[in-house]
């Protein structure tokens, strides 16, 4: 670890909380209705929009018709997707003449990038037209990421408002964030990228001769569009096969910078809104506070480890100063590699600049647990919002028990119903994660896919159905996750993480949105201070972490000490 | 659920239009027009030919010519249509042992030990166009003997063509492999 490298760092940070309040304040203008500076542009294409599709945009729904209108919106998003990836030998722009996908592959694909997973089971330049690159994949970067916000924003009025019924409209939402957030910013960075290095066009390739003589084919394509939108929208599915390793996805060390910032800055933006919205921006600054230390000591953990290097090839006779660089860049380096990894799983994006599977085990066992954890540092464009106020609840409920009064949040009593369903929702990721993992350790067909036998094989599966259910998309890509059993429980993983999660949450929105909201009395337990926090941070760790680590310890801890001790499988 | 239905495919129809095509496509017009050379992919033009990417890394063999990292990409390094990398493990034995041989190969070369990291690892793309500035001056004296060159008039093009971290902080210090090997040809 290096000075300059925790400088590159913290400038990056530093960046990210400069836009948190302006950002914030627009998104919680647009979601409350309010003129903001994109209405005179936009309001008219907008109610054109309601009209056409047969939205009352002044009717608002009760959390089960917001769920409903969620899940069928997702699910017509996902048969659009597949019938494209399915059909893409017989639609536009095909000059490669890639194929139509294989069933279980488009079964994959579909879900994972509905659910704003975008693991990739395939490799883009040797998979997938323009066509399906842009109409299908690229769409679905926008409206999974919208889906997230929209739900976010719901769960937000259950805080704001008092005893009411409805949660506002799903159409009206999800329009918004897709009209008024996520557009215009895609088309800001989409140019910055092209600016940086980013390639733009249609044409599918370019072949080079290179000086030695050879013929280099290098693939092209609309490049610049798709990466502004999948860090904006915490997808993280790249253009190509190495994602934001690849020097078209990433050629410098400003692209990676304004890759980085792209994906912490809606996310970390969604919670000061919450604040915002709900009436107590200290609430906000307070859930911010919590998921930064996480993020901080999560990149500290990985930038020391790598820093290390692999004293395996140390003891070859390889100089160690550069830290660990199988699968790193060299424009990007220890540091930039390592924030880049903690930041895309503690956020829910899933990008990588670097091989994570090719990590030192304690390196690699930080973007695990930060999926674990719930995506909630900041996590997924709303989703991360979500997911967080869940395990605020759970603290207060904690804090509750301990002083023995009814806990309280934002002046909502929280109650045996809200726990149930917060307890239900946390579980999800335990049970899917750990579910199919143990079955897959068994099962010979599913072991035969893992690269690096050993400790780190384990940590491979680990990985995959951590990435799956955390809707997170980065892989340990060791691992040949394209066969029927990898693409079909991936799957299933990727659609538990998403959809069995946020229904009790909505559930428990629903249920807030129609209590009370109290002022706060002497002796309510205060919310927005370092108590609250250092509670929240210890429920994340406890509750949210502790049940992954006996297998943690046979995954990523074990291979960490094999290597340590020179020992390869 | 069936009055849901209506909205839910009119607003994925439209969208597809707004985000899959009318953006990108948009994105697309204003980069060709305004920024033709980086929205094509950088490309490095010699004698009208197209010699490569100024960001993509190329295979080198030759002694006279700086070498690149070792690339995981297949069927060939350095294919520029089907980036990978090795996904390998710290523990896997096949990493220590592809390991030990390019440190064999390298010290045969005359290069001393320790070798740097990025001389024996491969990069997370396959495609990095960079080495480290350690790693080509380690290559300057197989080079330079290659092309009966003085060792001091290649190691200078190695340091003009380094690039330092921007304002001293950001980036890493690094060589483009290519343009380096472009300079030589030039001398």
């Amino acid at each position: 670890m290096t000075l300059i490298g925790w400088l590159q760092i913290s400038l990056l940070f530093l960046a990210v909380l400069l836009v948190i309040k302006p950002l914030g304040l627009y998104m919680a203008k647009v979601f409350s209705g309010e003129r903001h500076l994109l209405s005179p542009v936009l309001a008219r294409g907008e109610r054109g929009l309601y009209r056409l599709a047969g939205i009352d945009a002044d009717k608002e729904q009760s959390w089960r018709a917001y769920v409903t209108a969620m899940l069928m919106f997702s699910l017509m998003g996902f048969l659009a997707l597949y019938a494209i990836l399915r059909l893409q030998a017989y639609l536009p722009l095909n000059s490669q003449g890639f194929a139509g996908m294989a069933p279980d592959l488009a079964f994959n694909t579909a879900v994972s990038f509905v659910t704003n997973t975008n693991w990739q089971n395939y490799g883009g330049e040797t998979t997938l037209s323009h066509f399906s690159q842009m109409a299908g994949l690229t769409v679905q970067n926008f409206l999974s990421a919208a889906t997230g916000i929209a739900l976010a924003v719901a769960f937000t009025r259950a805080f704001a408002r008092s005893k009411v019924t409805t949660l506002g409209n799903f159409w009206v939402d999800v329009t918004r964030a897709t009209l008024y957030v996520l557009l215009p910013l895609s088309i800001i960075v989409a140019l910055a990228f092209v600016a940086m290095g980013l390639p733009q066009t249609l044409d599918a390739s370019v072949t080079a001769t290179t000086l030695e003589g050879a013929n280099q084919m290098i693939s092209l394509g609309p490049v610049a569009s798709q990466e502004a939108i999948k860090q904006l929208g915490t997808n993280g599915g790249g253009f190509f096969n190495v994602n934001a390793a690849h020097p078209f996805e990433n050629p410098t060390a400003w692209s990676n910078y304004l890759n980085i910032f792209a994906m912490l800055s809606i996310s970390s933006a969604l919670v000061y809104a919450f604040g915002e919205m709900v009436g107590h921006r200290r609430q906000g600054w307070a859930l911010i506070s919590a998921m930064a230390v996480l993020l901080v000591a999560g990149v500290a953990v990985t930038y020391w480890a790598e820093a290390q290097g692999n004293p395996i090839l140390t003891s070859l006779g390889v100089d160690p100063s550069l830290g660990n660089m199988e699968g790193k860049e060299i424009r990007f380096g220890q540091a930039m590699t390592a924030l880049y990894a903690a930041v895309t799983t503690g956020l829910s994006d899933g990008g990588v600049n670097g091989m994570h599977g090719s990590f030192t085990g304690l390196g690699g066992l930080v973007p695990m647990f930060l999926i674990q954890l719930g995506e909630v540092l900041p996590g997924g464009v709303g989703s991360g919002l979500y997911g967080m106020l869940v395990f605020a609840l759970l603290s207060v409920f904690v804090a509750g028990l301990m002083v023995g009064r009814t806990p309280e949040f934002l002046g909502k009593k929280i109650e045996g119903r809200e726990m149930k369903f917060a307890m239900l929702a946390v579980l999800v990721l335990p049970l899917a994660i750990l579910g199919f993992t143990a079955v897959s350790a068994m099962l010979p067909l599913a072991v035969a896919s893992i690269g690096t036998a050993g400790p780190h094989g384990l940590s491979e599966i680990l990985y995959a159905y951590t990435s799956a259910a955390g809707n997170n998309g980065s892989a340990f890509g060791g691992l040949s996750g394209n066969t029927p059993w990898y693409n079909t429980t991936l799957g299933l993983a990727m659609l538990l993480g998403r959809f069995a999660y946020v229904v009790p949450v909505m559930a428990i929105a629903g249920s807030l949105a129609a209590k009370v909201k109290a002022p706060g009395s002497a002796g309510t337990f205060p919310t927005d201070g370092p108590l609250f926090v250092g509670l929240l941070v210890g429920i994340i760790l406890i509750l949210g972490g502790l049940q992954f680590f006996p297998a943690l310890a046979l995954g990523p801890i074990a291979d960490h000490l094999a290597m340590l001790a020179g020992q390869t499988f | 659920m069936i009055n849901h239905l209506r909205p839910a495919i009119t607003l994925v129809v439209a969208m597809t239009a707004v985000t899959g095509l009318a953006y990108p496509l948009a994105i697309t017009g204003i980069a060709q027009a305004v920024m033709p050379a980086q929205a094509n992919g950088s490309l490095i033009e010699k004698d009208g030919a197209v010699i490569g990417s100024a960001l993509i890394g190329q295979s080198f063999t030759s002694d006279r010519y700086f070498w690149s990292r070792p690339s995981a990409t297949g069927p060939e390094p350095y294919n520029a249509a089907a980036s990978s990398g090795s996904n390998l493990g710290t523990t896997s034995v096949k990493l220590k042992d592809r390991a030990a041989g390019e440190v064999a190969r390298l010290t045969a070369t005359g290069m001393t030990q320790p070798v740097p990291a990025d001389a024996v690892t491969t990069s997370g793309s396959g495609l990095d166009p960079h080495v480290s500035p350690a790693f080509a001056e380690a290559q300057v004296a197989r080079i330079a003997q290659a092309r009966g060159l003085e060792p001091a008039a290649v190691a200078s093009i190695v340091v003009q063509h380094t690039e330092n971290p921007n304002f001293g902080v950001i980036g890493e210090a690094r060589v483009n492999v290519l343009e380096l090997n472009l300079a030589l040809d030039a001398l």
